[in-house]
């Protein structure tokens, strides 16, 4: 029935392109940029080069920031393409993973996990999964009925699921004793930089299929926004659709916690960004908000790594810090 | 004639709470129907039911004599369109991509619309009167505005039915004369049969090919305006006191309410 493209496959082709090199970019500057000497030049010459000398800078690049710089890409995708999921199918802009506390409830599925002596995967990622699953049947449980659609009534069961998160994670904090305690603690701040490339491999052969089947969710998102009747009549079968991006969203999310703790607001910034840039259609922002993420976590952990004096911090501050004034700015600008 | 829409002894019901009980009708292909009825009466599970929307308790709906359970979810959205009470207000996109939205039923996996079905919705906004507004967001739209926008996007659905839920409700007269209008136009330029719930009993007077009066989840009468727009009808159904006369725009009756225990005169 169709004859040629439309104007919005040129559109969804010029976005990714622009995109993609902003990624680009941000991933040469990443592998590029750190407290060591290791630089752009470096890149380069270490490819290029077979000299001996060039070893150290070579480990540096490829065997520490590398996989770092991966690692962030990914991380940055998944809560990004997390957060435009919650957004679209709560119909809320100020939905998010992490506010909604589903973050939180992976969080304490990880900690389980790391108590247990899990390995980071699949044993922590399979405990955090299940803390992720469990946080959102007890938030659907408390919206759930006639307020389940309601705006505030969602939001509001998410904080106060989060703040019940935060007290489970403090408690099974206070009766960790040994060195695993440093390991939480390090970990739950968003940290990026215990990366190795075999877990970031991993994760990408999880994530990029989970990427796959959200894009392919991409115009249903587009018709859930009319109302869950309007869709139901124009095709779209409402509650496996939900479920399946929920059940994804949830595992996306819990991987990323499994691998590099608590990071907020990707899923809140990166997804309104790009709404205001290049409009509400999903087939557009999907691919938008995995390279658009990808790129922001990226030079958030570049900013962890460069901005201290000495030493670093972890990821999460910087999103942390950019992610929750825009947070008040949208919550006052929707009260209006 | 064979009916497009066979509805037989169809009973519908929330938990505990019967709804529709053992309705049957028909509704004839290329018609003007409308259901009336007072509040609860069971107006919007009947419309919601026909789209497929609600499960049915009892009997059977047919849509040219196939059952309605035995369309696969695409192929019904590719033969009836359906336009709810308030669609989505705060919604972000433009009448355009709304529009277009109706060609989901005909897409593939990915969602992109070829040149062919952004024509067909180019057609169905120039048909609706709002080609001027196109590229404007739902958002930015008054109700009447808004409500035109819906219907494009079922008339881009190219359906053979489209069900409607108070299209009219809360909309000024000239909107709700525009909105009627264009009802009447879908059934006669453009051949499709539509099924709609309306409160206001004389529009659906002055525009039904034939009405359906609906009370506590049983049909009271089903025919022509002249044939269910009676006085003791009526007023037993909807609990009041009205006249009816003759309207003296045209050849349909006219309702007229009377006040209740006070007269104001």
């Amino acid at each position: 029935m169709n004859t040629k493209p439309s104007s919005l496959f040129v559109k969804m082709t010029m976005v990714s392109l622009v995109l993609a090199l902003l990624f680009l970019a941000a991933m040469v500057a990443g592998l590029a940029m750190g407290s060591s000497g290791a630089s752009l030049d470096s890149i380069w010459t270490t490819l290029s080069s077979e000299d001996a000398s060039q070893s150290m800078e070579q480990a540096i690049i490829w065997r520490i920031r590398f996989p770092r710089v991966l690692l962030a890409a990914l991380v940055g995708a998944a809560l990004s393409l997390g957060g435009l999921v919650f957004q679209a199918l709560l119909k809320n802009p100020l939905a998010e993973p992490y506010i909604l506390g589903i973050s939180g409830g992976a969080a304490i599925g990880g900690i389980i996990g790391i108590i247990l002596g899990l390995s980071r995967i699949p044993g922590v990622s399979i405990t955090a999964f299940a803390g992720s699953l469990a946080t959102l049947v007890l938030i659907i449980f408390i919206s759930s009925g006639r307020a389940f659609l309601v705006k505030d009534a969602l939001l509001l069961s998410g904080v106060m699921v989060n703040a019940f998160c935060t007290a489970v994670i403090m408690f099974l904090l206070s009766i960790t004793q040994d060195d695993r305690l440093h390991n939480i603690i390090f970990w739950l701040m968003g940290d990026l930089s215990a990366s190795q490339i075999h877990h970031v491999i991993m994760l990408a052969a999880i994530l990029l299929p989970c990427f796959m089947v959200v894009f392919i969710y991409s115009n249903k998102m587009n018709l859930l926004l009319l109302g869950s009747d309007m869709a139901a009549s124009m095709g779209v079968r409402v509650r496996q659709v939900t479920l399946v991006l929920l059940v994804i969203t949830s595992l996306m999310i819990s991987l990323t916690v499994s691998q590099c703790g608590l990071i907020g607001f990707v899923g809140l910034v990166i997804p309104h960004l790009l709404r205001l840039l290049c409009g509400p259609d999903h087939r557009v922002l999907v691919p938008a908000c995995i390279l658009g993420g990808g790129a922001y976590m990226v030079v958030c952990d570049l900013l962890a790594r460069v901005l201290p004096p000495q030493g670093e911090m972890p990821g999460g501050v910087i999103t942390a810090m950019i992610g929750a004034p825009l947070f008040i700015l949208l919550l006052r600008r929707s009260k209006r | 004639m064979n009916a497009i829409l066979r509805i037989d002894r169809v009973s519908c019901a929330y938990p505990q709470n019967p709804v529709l009980r053992e309705l049957t009708f028909q509704v004839n292909p290329g018609e003007l129907f409308i259901v009336i009825g007072p509040n609860g009466s069971g107006k919007t599970t009947l419309i919601k039911a026909l789209a497929g929307l609600l499960p049915i308790s009892g009997g059977e709906i047919f849509l040219r004599e196939q059952a309605l359970k035995q369309y696969g979810q695409k192929d019904l959205a590719r033969q009836v369109a359906y336009v709810a009470q308030t669609g989505a207000v705060d919604n972000p996109f433009t009448i355009k991509e709304m529009v277009l939205m109706g060609r989901s039923p005909y897409l593939g996996v990915l969602g992109i619309e070829g040149e062919l079905d952004i024509e067909i919705a180019r057609q169905a906004i120039e048909f609706t009167g709002l080609s001027q507004l196109a590229n404007r967001r739902l958002d930015s739209l008054s109700g009447g505005e808004r409500q035109r926008a819906f219907i494009a996007r079922a008339i881009c659905q190219q359906p053979e039915l489209i069900l409607l839920d108070e299209p009219t409700a809360a909309l000024d007269l000239a909107h709700q004369i525009r909105i009627m209008d264009l009802m009447q136009r879908m059934k006669t330029n453009q051949g499709a049969t539509v099924v709609m719930v309306s409160h206001d009993i004389n529009l659906a007077a002055m525009y039904a090919d034939r009405l359906l009066l609906l009370v506590d989840g049983h049909i009271r009468a089903c025919g022509s305006p002249s044939q269910v727009i009676d006085e003791k009808l009526l007023g037993a159904a909807y609990s009041c006191r009205l006249s009816v006369d003759q309207s003296p725009c045209g050849d349909w009756p006219m309702v007229n309410q009377m006040p209740g225990e006070k007269s104001r005169r």
